[in-house]
């Protein structure tokens, strides 16, 4: 993409840490892997009626895709389109294996409180999207399987997953363009299979700019992302064109 | 697929303290006391039965095919794999399979994913989602867990077969299943069985013809 973006908000993420907030329609997020090695364990939920949410499942048989990246949509479970991945230099997001939790961060790295570690404590994926989700009123029954921005998961014939370290590179980054209204919530926590110790979670750049006129059409070579994205303008009253 | 996944059961039918036939279409809720033993039969061959479990102590414990995936670090179900809640509990364990393979990431369909997978006039068509709805405003054992939409996440497809290739494709195989074959599980927790035996007439994995399914349940 040669296109240089007008930075309209910016904000730092460290790794381990956890944002929420709402990105407008017509606006594009760039998640950036500053260091390399993140993980963006993320969710969506529609502003106006919150029980509309990322659904992995629409997402993932609507595209006929085990991996998330340029070209492809996040679908809600209302049949609509949150946004379209419009830039990926990763290749790869994964969107099966979920969060990390207390028991697994403890387990896999010790424990490290904020008693002693201050802001360096270790945080799991799961409790930093429901400090987040407790934010707009949500809870854990909102938490359904998420995407991981920057993580990869390959799998065998037999099902056996596989996590690929080393898979994103500082600098990479992912480009969400939305057309829904969305509350996003976000953890930089762990990849839940991310085997790698100790406990150094990478920092998650974040920046919005307005969306490109033609950027929403990296999507559009899917018939069914077409279908969804007029199912989300009609919830906008915009008809379909 | 892995044939030493088949794994036959013990259990006789006749001896079983539920044994009900679910038509097509049709939504199924039951409670799976812990130490129970939990069949379901596909009677005709191909047909998908959504299934999701509550704790049924605790409406907030429920399936998770995250937690089930990345704690198993494994993509299908089949004999020894354990149905982890989004607690980090087991709920089941997958102790008989004549199947050998079943899909935990394809979901539910509903009349709004119906639209974009198929066509905009599919809409009002029946589906899963609108079976779990239905049973949600009338079954009891819902009314009781004060459950709703929002407690409704990624579901199992039984004898479902969705294949994911190494470099990330998403195919959809028909023909796992097979009239007869059964999936069995060791009820570790008090749970509350929701199924949508599924009314899919747009996908050809069952032929475009939803079938019944039998559900027995052994103390």
């Amino acid at each position: 993409m040669n296109h240089q973006p007008q930075i309209i908000w910016k904000q730092i993420v460290p790794g381990g840490c956890h944002w929420s907030g709402i990105i407008r329609r017509g606006t594009t997020l760039r998640l950036t892997d500053v260091d390399g090695g993140a993980n963006a364990a993320v969710l969506f939920f529609n502003q106006e009626e919150k029980l509309e949410r990322y659904n992995m499942a629409d997402t993932l048989k609507s595209q006929h895709t085990f991996r998330l990246t340029k070209g492809h949509a996040c679908h809600s479970d209302m049949g609509r389109i949150f946004c379209c991945i419009t830039a990926d230099t990763t290749g790869w997001n994964d969107t099966v294996c979920g969060l990390s939790d207390t028991d697994m961060i403890q387990k896999k790295y010790g424990t490290a409180r904020f008693q002693e570690h201050r802001n360096q404590m270790f945080r799991s994926g799961l409790d930093g999207l429901l400090i987040e989700l407790g934010k707009w009123g949500l809870g854990i029954r909102d938490i359904v399987a998420n995407i991981n921005f920057f993580s990869k998961v390959t799998t065998d014939t037999s099902g056996e997953l596989a996590y690929q370290s080393g898979h994103s590179k500082s600098g990479d980054y992912v480009d969400l363009s939305f057309v829904m209204n969305t509350l996003m919530v976000l953890s930089t926590a762990p990849h839940p299979l991310d085997s790698k110790k100790p406990y150094q979670p990478g920092m998650v750049n974040l920046e919005l700019f307005n969306t490109p006129p033609e950027a929403i059409k990296e999507c559009l070579h899917i018939s069914e992302n077409i279908r969804a994205l007029h199912n989300a303008q009609n919830f906008y009253c915009e008809g379909v064109k | 697929m892995n044939t030493s996944y088949l794994h036959t059961s013990p259990f006789n039918p006749e001896h079983a303290v539920i044994d009900e036939v679910c038509a097509a279409g049709e939504p199924w809720v039951k409670q799976v006391k812990q130490g129970q033993t939990f069949r379901i039969v596909d009677l005709e061959g191909n047909q998908a039965v959504d299934t999701l479990f509550y704790n049924a102590h605790n409406p907030e414990e429920r399936y998770s095919a995250a937690d089930t995936i990345n704690r198993q670090n494994k993509l299908y179900l089949s004999t020894g794999s354990r149905l982890y809640s989004n607690l980090g509990n087991i709920m089941l364990s997958i102790t008989a399979d004549t199947c050998g393979q079943h899909d935990t990431l394809g979901g539910a369909c509903s009349a709004e994913s119906n639209t974009v997978r198929y066509a905009p006039e599919k809409f009002p068509m029946h589906s899963c989602r609108d079976n779990f709805l239905h049973a949600l405003a009338h079954d009891p054992l819902c009314r009781e867990l004060g459950i709703s939409k929002r407690d409704l996440p990624s579901n199992i497809n039984f004898f479902m077969n969705v294949p994911v290739t190494e470099a990330g494709g998403l195919e959809f195989a028909d023909g796992v299943s097979a009239p007869g074959k059964y999936v069995e599980m060791h009820a570790e927790m008090d749970v509350i069985v929701l199924i949508s035996n599924c009314p899919q007439l747009n996908n050809p994995c069952n032929a475009y013809n939803p079938t019944p399914i039998r559900l027995l349940i052994w103390d």
